[in-house]
């Protein structure tokens, strides 16, 4: 068989329908390594509160200085209800329900982290534990202000996209963006209820 | 490639770019804004080259300092506090200043144009992570200036790459010595996470039509299964550094052992980065010989299936071995059993990836270019460091070794035999991609047996010192020990090794100037990076090319033959 005869009956179809040719969206292969990276670093500051729990030399321990923050967990945890809500009513182009949904979630954030600031005020101030105190106090701050910076991070980019969303600049189009942002915000809440087990469950 | 030889399938046709390259004409000022600014991943890798050779001269000339410091026992070179931060910078510039950024270097640039995309999926976060990478190795070095002054006693760090604390902290390092090298290393840390999310959403989300995963060159393949590692092998260290500025700047615990901290749980912290980060240095290097072997012995890669199971293997049992580094800190013996069996586990796969090299080269026709001569000294000594490495994971073994030359021995074999040989091999085969020209063949040559003399010289006898008794990490040494002439043998070799290097940057330098106009495709090659100009223009392809195979090339050179009939 010659060359020219075997290139026709080689099959040159270089893919059998383009049209159907999808890739992931960037935006959630970013974000889910993103999370997979963060993971990690809260991973070595949980390993890190668990080791040292018991290990002070000194009080105050967190049996004597801790309360379970209650509201607090189920403001942020029902906040990713609100923020699926949210994500739901973009996709189908329901602008008026998405501004409604996410900014209750911003604001059960928000009531999330002035909690924090709260018992963090009253550690400070009433029970004198700061992160220089002990070893508890140290793996306290440390963890709990981790998580709390991404809460901080995550309300500014809910608080830019509620902006945006109420001066009309976001619209449908723009609602595999927001997915990705929501995908976030479910990571800050889930990682919340590994550090509240750790801290206020486990540890106290 | 304006007329390419053979007849191309109608459909690779609008990867070819028929216009002519174009040089950018402006003033000084104006070309260096450009490269500033830019977002293009093509200059930003060569700014990540560039960046990691620069700091390859510095790190190599405190490890020459070093050399000289142990030519002569009871020498005084230097000082012994200048020993300290010189072994301390030497480390830690070769990992982080060198061994990374090289590495993403010549994967920003090769990712995309291998997977036939025209840029990295976030290109302004490619920029970000380079920036700050460079900022971190400048911030590195500053330490030596800056700190409490040139006049000050603070300067450059000197607790040892690895930093055992708590000699980090405040009450054993006053100053700000340390501040600088947990600083910097965070900040380096946030350059290289944004730069493995990148690769990992370009090699997913970025692929040319008919590139499924399965017909991905291996490079891409490995330089994502490096970005996973990094994102969860990075992370940790990032974390344990956050932890370090916390106890030096707000008077936190956590390596204070005075307070109840731990010396031990810092040790973990860093090794369970520390050995994936070998692993993360390495792939990329197997990933240049899985690119390099097959084009030159014209030969498709044996086994590429092996090779992607192999390469996820090594990533996941690498995240497993990290206490082999601790033996002797005194673990259970179940611990220390653990770690033996993982460790040498992670023999299997990269055994895998030798033989199929080996089954690439045989019966191949192989062109010995200087490419090809530092692939095979990299296939050779990467089997003797596993060797070696081998023998360091059998904890009794260990514990008689650990901390001395011959643990430098070994992991400099994986450093220099392995990675620096597979990257030179690299810059060999890329640089006409990269800059129109040919490095010069006979410069090439000198390099290449220079560098290997060199090497052996180095780091074949630095096992024996180590074997005696000499430690790591020590000043100087009496005359009666008998390691003398040992080590004045592997001083020798580092100033082989040196002259290899001038070459080296001699011929990088006249080869931009006076090389051989390389032309698109010079080693007649088969991946799609080849299929554009050399330089590559800023779009890389003028039409999304469309692949059919693993070797779309070759598909292209020999349509009566194609892989894709056979794939």
């Amino acid at each position: 068989m010659s060359t020219q005869e075997r290139a026709g009956t080689v099959p040159l179809e270089y893919i059998e329908h383009p049209e159907q040719w999808h890739l992931p969206s960037r935006g959630y292969v970013a974000m889910s390594s993103l999370i997979v990276a963060e993971s990690a670093i809260f991973t070595i500051f949980v390993v890190a509160y668990l080791y040292y729990l018991g290990r002070d030399v000194s009080g105050p321990t967190p049996r004597q200085v801790l309360d379970v923050p209650i509201f607090n967990t189920v403001c942020l945890l029902s906040s990713s209800f609100f923020i699926y809500l949210a994500e739901h009513a973009i996709g189908h182009g329901r602008m008026g329900a998405f501004k409604l949904w996410w900014a209750v979630t911003f604001v059960l954030g928000l009531i999330f982290l002035i909690g924090t600031g709260v018992e963090w005020h009253t550690l400070i101030v009433h029970d004198h534990l700061t992160i220089a105190t002990n070893l508890f106090g140290t793996t306290f701050y440390s963890l709990v202000g981790l998580h709390a910076s991404h809460v901080v991070i995550g309300l500014l980019m809910l608080l830019i996209t509620l902006i945006l969303a109420l001066t009309g600049k976001l619209n449908a189009t723009h609602s595999e963006r927001v997915k990705v942002l929501a995908l976030y915000w479910h990571f800050v809440d889930a990682v919340w209820v590994v550090v509240f087990t750790v801290v206020y469950l486990v540890g106290r | 490639m304006a007329t390419p030889s053979v007849p191309i399938p109608n459909r690779v046709e609008g990867a070819i770019d028929q216009t002519p390259p174009q040089r950018f004409a402006g003033t000084y000022l104006e070309k260096v804004h450009d490269w500033v600014v830019t977002v293009d991943h093509k200059k930003i890798g060569i700014m990540y080259i560039c960046y990691a050779l620069l700091f390859l001269l510095v790190g190599g000339v405190e490890a020459l300092m070093i050399r000289t410091q142990l030519f002569f026992p009871n020498n005084h070179f230097v000082s012994p506090f200048v020993f300290d931060r010189l072994f301390t910078m030497h480390g830690t510039t070769m990992v982080f200043l060198v061994g990374m950024p090289i590495l993403f270097g010549f994967g920003n640039y090769l990712v995309p144009l291998m997977i036939g995309a025209r840029d990295m999926a976030f290109p302004r976060l490619n920029a970000f992570s380079f920036w700050i990478s460079a900022f971190a190795g400048l911030m590195l070095y500053f330490s030596f200036i800056g700190g409490n002054g040139l006049a000050g006693t603070g300067t450059a760090p000197d607790i040892a790459w690895f930093a055992y604390q708590p000699l980090g902290e405040r009450a054993f390092s006053p100053g700000h010595s340390t501040d600088y090298w947990a600083l910097a290393l965070i900040a380096n840390g946030i350059g290289s996470i944004g730069t493995a999310i990148n690769i990992l959403a370009t090699v997913f989300c970025m692929r040319c039509k008919g590139m499924t995963l399965f017909r991905m060159p291996l490079l891409p393949w490995l330089y994502a299964a490096v970005s996973g590692m990094v994102l969860v092998a990075i992370s940790p260290l990032t974390a344990c550094q956050a932890m370090l500025v916390i106890d030096r700047y707000l008077g936190g615990h956590f390596f204070d052992t005075q307070a109840g901290g731990s010396a031990i749980l810092w040790a973990h912290f860093f090794w369970i980065f520390g050995h994936p980060e070998v692993y993360i240095l390495v792939l990329p290097a197997f990933a240049f010989a899985n690119e390099i072997i097959p084009v030159f012995s014209r030969k498709a890669i044996f086994g590429y299936p092996a090779m992607v199971a192999a390469t996820v293997g090594i990533a996941f049992i690498s995240l497993g071995v990290w206490a082999h580094h601790m033996f002797t800190i005194g673990m259970t013996s179940f611990g220390n059993a653990f770690f033996t069996l993982s460790t040498m586990l992670v023999a299997i796969p990269t055994g895998i990836k030798v033989f199929n090299w080996l089954a690439t080269i045989w019966g191949g026709r192989v062109r010995f270019e200087t490419p090809m001569l530092f692939s095979i000294g990299f296939l050779f000594q990467f089997v003797v460091a596993g060797l070696t490495g081998i023998m360091l994971s059998v904890s009794p073994w260990n514990w008689q070794l650990h901390n001395s030359y011959f643990v430098v021995a070994h992991f400099h074999y994986v450093l220099v035999g392995a990675i620096v040989f597979m990257i030179f091999a690299a810059i060999y085969y890329w640089y006409p991609k990269m800059t129109g020209r040919m490095l010069d063949e006979k410069l090439g040559k000198w390099h290449f047996w220079l560098m290997l003399i060199g090497f052996h010289l180095t780091f074949d006898v630095m096992h024996v010192p180590g074997v005696l008794g000499m430690p790591r990490q020590i000043y100087t040494y009496e005359a009666d020990r008998g390691w003398a002439v040992w080590n004045q043998i592997i001083s020798l070799g580092g100033f082989i090794q040196a002259i290899a290097i001038a070459i080296l940057v001699y011929n990088l330098v006249h080869s931009y100037f006076k090389g051989k106009e390389a032309g698109p495709d010079p080693w007649d090659a088969w991946t799609l990076e080849w299929a554009t100009h050399s330089p590559p223009p800023a779009y890389n392809f003028p039409v999304d090319p469309v692949v059919a195979s693993r070797r779309p090339l070759w598909d292209m050179k020999h349509p009566e033959d194609p892989d894709s009939a056979f794939e």
